[in-house]
């Protein structure tokens, strides 16, 4: 219809949009371009990939990368273990719990990350300034080992609830938990029975794409492990990158498919569980 | 009588909890049925059911229950290293942080997050345009997903994607011999520009379900009436577009003023900014006796983000009425 009417302004729009495509195509494909040829550029007018081969000899790479696994996979147990019992409690239960959870998983989401970081360092001040002389003392030295940090491990927990909260609330629209719990009680199971045999399998895919999305921001976390002091895999990055500019691009470039291959995965995850919720 | 009476209630309460959780029932309305009831068995339950939450109430206390009471606290107290020992109350903290480079500090960073939420909003609005109307399935697929990656890349890497890219040696530096007019990457345009990096696919995101709204008869009504295309936005879209933009405008504010990583690799505290100044502050980088002046900056910054916030959620509101 419009189109008969007002044929000359559309085919102008239509010239308009390929332009507009085009410049912020340039804009967003440069430096990706750039960087590439940046890290594999030797400077003589040829190309090397050492900076992709001799990454794993690196001095400090692989430990960083170590504890960045392991905190991300820590991070992800926790998360699960504190979020989804109390995510079946409010569906089960207590509604009026649900505003109460829903304030708690995005309350996180307003205090900037440096923020939360000041507040952390408060919390370790008062160690050695209040706690000196009592056995509490200990508990705050362990939480700061730099083999194993635990107070990254809570911040990384707080900072991915909001997130795990959305994946897992949105898997959790999808299947009609009551009806499925009634069900297993009927049959006989017990509360923890139904909830792990029954609940569980089919928050499947939310369960996967909520501990994703989580390992991703571990991985790239470098604000509260930088102030802090420890050195995961972004620190890393960043103190390494000083000495070595070609392989601190190289990282970067891999990271960018990192996060690829990711988002990848969850849009994967997306249309698998819209499928099966179809069919 | 424990087991046996409990499931015969439940699912009645399901249907009149809003069918487990249509969107936009409001939680009051929730809550009310079961405070009619004041039933033995469902009250137990319910009193199970906050056993469940408990870990998560547990692990909230601590993670971050206890960091804000140590800045609500350490804000306004002195610190340990303060000539008059630590703890007694004060203001100068708070005062301290308003002012001087900290005041600088913090509205270089209200500046920056102001003017790269205005470009990016600018720049994406007839970004995603271009992309919402593109006859081509497989353009809208690409820019979204590409946006999504991109949007969710940044920290240090993009620095050093940057670094690579437009800074002193980076190749499209020496390439077009941009030092010649006196080009840096490491001021605040640089910085502006880096996170437009971000903030335009943040913004193709946010923006795009709203223009998928906006519905193909409110064109065609328009042009029947005689409108032109600059009318047809300027009284009908944009008025529809309004709160989302605004939203979308908010948002791009919050993420670019939260943002440290990618600054602190890139430029350091040389350009003042306030999660740089809490950075050095934290570190140590302070006068003796002002050691909680980090944590009047964080509250500083924490006040700031939660006005955000507070326009963010009713705009969020408003706009996904007409999206459904």
């Amino acid at each position: 219809m419009a189109q008969l009417k007002i044929p000359a302004p559309l085919s102008r729009l239509r010239v308009g949009r390929g332009l507009v495509l085009l410049i912020c195509g340039v804009y967003f494909a440069v430096p990706m371009a750039a960087s590439l040829f940046f890290s594999i550029d030797d400077y003589h007018g040829g190309f090397t990939f050492h900076a992709y081969t001799e990454l794993l000899s690196a001095p400090g790479f692989l430990d960083s990368l170590y504890l960045s696994l392991e905190l991300a996979g820590a991070t992800v147990v926790v998360l699960l273990l504190v979020l989804v019992p109390a995510l079946l409690a409010a569906r089960l239960g207590a509604p009026r719990l649900r505003p109460v959870v829903e304030v708690m998983c995005s309350l996180p989401l307003v205090v900037p990350v440096v923020a939360l970081t000041t507040g952390i360092v408060g919390v370790l001040r008062w160690g050695p300034d209040y706690f000196a002389n009592s056995p509490f003392f200990q508990t705050f030295v362990a939480i700061q080992n730099p083999d194993f940090p635990v107070v990254l491990l809570i911040a990384y927990v707080l900072m991915a609830l909001p997130f795990a909260y959305r994946a897992l609330d949105g898997g959790l629209r999808g299947v009609d938990v009551v009806t499925l719990v009634e069900a297993a009680r009927n049959c006989g199971a017990s509360y923890p029975r139904a909830v792990l045999s029954v609940v569980l399998p089919n928050l499947r895919s939310a369960l996967l794409s909520a501990s994703v999305l989580t390992v991703a921001l571990v991985l790239g976390e470098f604000t509260t492990a930088s102030i802090l002091g420890f050195q995961p895999f972004s620190v890393w990055i960043n103190t390494y990158g000083k000495t070595d500019g070609q392989m601190s691009v190289a990282v970067s470039m891999i990271s960018l498919m990192v996060v690829w291959i990711v988002l990848l995965l969850m849009s994967a995850l997306g249309s698998g569980r819209r499928k099966s919720a179809r069919s | 009588m424990t087991t046996a009476p409990t499931p015969v209630p439940a699912p009645a309460a399901v249907d009149s909890n809003g069918g487990a959780g249509t969107p936009g029932t409001a939680p009051a309305s929730e809550a009310a049925p079961t405070a009619d009831r004041p039933k033995g068995g469902k009250r137990r339950s319910g009193n199970r059911a906050w056993l469940g939450a408990l870990p998560l109430m547990v692990f909230f206390a601590i993670g971050f229950g206890l960091p804000a009471v140590a800045i609500a606290i350490g804000a306004f107290t002195t610190s340990s290293d303060a000539p008059g020992g630590g703890g007694t109350f004060t203001l100068s903290n708070l005062t301290a942080s308003l002012q001087g480079a900290y005041f600088t500090a913090l509205l270089g960073s209200v500046k920056l997050s102001a003017l790269t939420a205005l470009i990016g909003t600018v720049i994406g609005l007839p970004l995603a345009q271009a992309v919402a109307t593109s006859r081509f399935r497989i353009v809208r697929e690409a820019v979204l997903s590409g946006s999504g990656v991109l949007a969710n890349f940044g920290g240090v890497p993009l620095a050093f994607m940057f670094v690579a890219t437009l800074g002193n040696a980076g190749e499209v530096t020496t390439g077009l011999g941009l030092k010649k007019y006196g080009w840096s990457l490491y001021t605040f345009d640089g910085l502006a520009i880096v996170y437009l990096y971000f903030l335009i696919p943040l913004m193709i995101l946010t923006i795009t379900p709203a223009l998928e709204g906006l519905r193909v008869q409110w064109r065609e009504a328009a042009a029947n009436n005689g409108a032109t295309t600059f009318q047809y936005w300027r009284y009908v879209a944009l008025p529809v577009l309004l709160p989302s933009l605004l939203g979308g405008y908010v948002l791009l504010f919050g993420a670019s003023f939260a943002a440290y990583a990618t600054a602190e690799a890139m430029v350091g505290s040389s350009i003042p900014l306030i999660s740089m100044q809490i950075g050095d502050a934290l570190s140590g980088n302070v006068l003796v006796g002002q050691g909680n002046l980090a944590l009047a900056l964080g509250l500083d910054m924490i006040v700031v983000a939660g006005l955000v916030m507070a326009v963010y959620l009713p705009l969020q509101r408003r706009s996904a009425k007409w999206l459904s």
